[in-house]
C-alpha cells in the first residue's frame, strides 16, 4: 500500500518534468520562455520565481478546494496567484535589483502564466495539498529545465558566456541574433524538434517490437 | 446520471461573498506581510545601486549628498521635488572635499529611454565619465556604449564650459559620425550604434544645459561636505 502511494507520488512529481513538460510537451508559458531566456541567470531566476508562485498557490488552492464554490473559483485562483506574485516581486527587489531590472515586467506577468492557472484548475482544485504541491513542484522543475535549456544555449552562442563566466576567450565573435527575439524562436524550435524526433523514434521502435511479437 | 432526481441548487449569495471575503483577507495579510518584511532591504538595495553608479562616474568619491537644481537655484534634495528640477549628487572624497558631481540625464534611445548618470568636474568644467542607470538597448549593439573603449574615451574630458554670461553651454555637446570628432565638445559615435550614442550625447547636453547655468555660480556651496 505504501509502495503504491509512493510510486503515485513519484509519478505526480515526474509528470511535469518529463511526460507533460510545460515547455517542451504542453508548450505553455511561452511568453516568459521566449522573452527572458537571453541568459542562463535570467532563465534560472524566472524559473525559481514561477516555481515559488506555482507551488504556493497550488497549496493554497488545494487547501481551500472544499470551501470555494465553483461559481467564484476563477476569481479566487487569480487573487491567490496575484498574491504570491506580489510576494515574489517584493522578494526579488530585496534580494537583487539587477535581477529585478533584467526580468522587468515579466515578474508581474507571472500572474497570467497559463501553467499556474492551468495547474490550479486542472489539478490542485481536485487533490489534497500534499499531492497538489508535489505535482506543482514537478511542473516547476520541468519549467526551470525548459527555461535553462533555452537560456544556456542562447547565452553560450549569443554572448560566449555561461552564468556570466566567459567560455571562449576574447577572440569569440558572439552570434548576436541568439540573444535577440529571433534567437528565442530558433532555439525553442530546435529543442521542440529534438524532443519530437525522440518521441517519434520511440514510437517506431515500440511499433516494431509489438509487430515482432504479433508475428 | 439522473439529474431530475437531484434538483440543482443555487449557491447562496452569502456563501459566495463570504468565500471571496475570506480569500481576500488572507491574501491581503500575506501581501502586507511581504511588503513590510522586504521594504528595508529593497530600499537599501536601491540606495546601494545608486551609490555604486555615482562612485563609478566619480571614482575618488567615498560619500555623496543629493541635491536638485530648480529654476530658482540649487538646494539640497528633500521635501517636494520641484517640477522640472534636475537631480544631481555631490560626491566627496574621504577628507570631505568635493570630488566631483554626478548628474542624472535621460534621452530616447533605440528601444526605450536611456537613463544615465554622468560625472562632472567643476575644476575642468568637463564631463569625466558616465554610467548607465537603465537601458533596454539591443544587446550586442546598443549596449556597446558601456564596453567600447573608443567611445568611452570621449568622456575622459568632454568639454561643457559655459559661455561668458553663464546662461548656457558655450558649445552644445554634439554627437558626430564615427571617426570625425575634431572638437573637445564632440562625441565620436560608435559605428552601428549611432542612435544609442546620440541618446547619451543628448542626455548629457540636455541636463548640462539645464543644470550648469544654475550650478556653476554656486559651486562654492558644494565645496565642503556639510556634516
Amino acid at each position: 500500500m505504501s509502495d503504491l502511494s509512493q510510486t503515485r507520488t513519484f509519478d505526480e512529481f515526474m509528470e511535469g518534468i518529463w511526460r507533460q513538460n510545460p515547455v517542451f510537451v504542453m508548450v505553455l508559458g511561452m511568453c516568459p520562455t521566449l522573452a527572458v531566456t537571453v541568459s542562463a541567470m535570467n532563465a534560472l531566476s524566472m524559473g525559481l520565481a514561477t516555481a515559488f508562485v506555482l507551488v504556493c498557490s497550488c497549496g493554497l488552492v488545494s487547501l481551500m478546494r472544499n470551501i470555494v464554490p465553483k461559481e467564484v473559483r476563477i476569481a479566487t485562483y487569480i487573487v491567490i496567484i496575484a498574491t504570491f506574485v506580489t510576494v515574489v516581486d517584493y522578494a526579488i527587489q530585496a534580494v537583487s535589483l539587477a535581477v529585478y531590472d533584467a526580468l522587468g515586467a515579466f515578474i508581474q506577468l507571472i500572474v497570467v502564466n497559463c501553467i499556474i492557472l492551468g495547474r490550479a484548475e486542472a489539478h490542485a482544485s481536485k487533490h489534497p495539498p500534499a499531492t497538489a504541491m508535489v505535482n506543482a513542484l514537478g511542473m516547476s522543475l520541468g519549467f526551470v529545465i525548459g527555461l535553462l535549456a533555452l537560456g544556456t544555449v542562447r547565452e553560450v552562442l549569443g554572448a560566449g558566456t555561461l552564468f556570466g563566466v566567459s567560455l571562449f576567450g576574447a577572440n569569440f565573435q558572439p552570434w548576436v541574433v541568439m540573444v535577440l527575439p529571433p534567437g528565442g524562436f530558433i532555439v525553442l524550435g530546435a529543442w521542440l524538434l529534438l524532443f519530437s524526433t525522440l518521441k517519434q523514434r520511440k514510437e517506431v521502435r515500440l511499433a516494431e517490437q509489438g509487430g515482432g511479437h504479433g508475428a | 446520471m439522473n439529474t431530475s432526481a437531484i434538483p440543482p441548487q443555487a449557491t447562496p449569495a452569502t456563501s459566495l461573498v463570504k468565500t471571496l471575503g475570506i480569500v481576500s483577507a488572507v491574501c491581503g495579510l500575506i501581501i502586507v506581510g511581504a511588503y513590510q518584511g522586504t521594504y528595508d532591504a529593497a530600499a537599501a538595495n536601491r540606495r546601494l545601486a545608486l551609490e555604486r553608479t555615482v562612485f563609478k562616474v566619480v571614482p575618488a568619491a567615498k560619500s555623496m549628498v543629493e541635491w536638485q537644481a530648480t529654476p530658482q537655484g540649487i538646494r539640497p534634495a528633500g521635501g517636494e521635488p520641484a517640477p522640472g528640477a534636475v537631480k544631481f549628487y555631490a560626491a566627496y572624497d574621504a577628507q570631505g572635499a568635493l570630488a566631483g558631481i554626478a548628474v542624472e540625464g535621460a534621452a530616447k534611445g533605440y528601444a526605450d529611454t536611456v537613463r544615465i548618470l554622468f560625472g562632472y568636474s567643476p575644476d575642468c568644467q568637463c564631463v569625466t565619465g558616465f554610467g548607465l542607470v537603465a537601458s533596454k538597448e539591443t544587446p550586442g549593439i546598443g549596449d556597446k556604449i558601456v564596453t567600447n573603449h573608443e567611445f568611452l574615451a570621449n568622456f575622459d574630458a568632454l568639454d561643457v564650459k559655459l559661455n561668458a554670461e553663464l546662461s548656457a553651454l558655450a558649445n552644445q555637446v554634439k554627437v558626430v559620425k564615427h571617426g570625425t570628432k575634431s572638437q573637445a565638445w564632440e562625441i565620436d559615435a560608435i559605428a552601428g550604434a549611432t542612435v544609442t550614442s546620440r541618446a547619451v550625447g543628448k542626455a548629457i547636453n540636455d541636463s548640462a544645459q539645464q543644470l550648469l547655468p544654475k550650478l556653476v555660480p554656486e559651486t562654492e556651496k558644494l565645496r565642503k561636505k556639510e556634516s
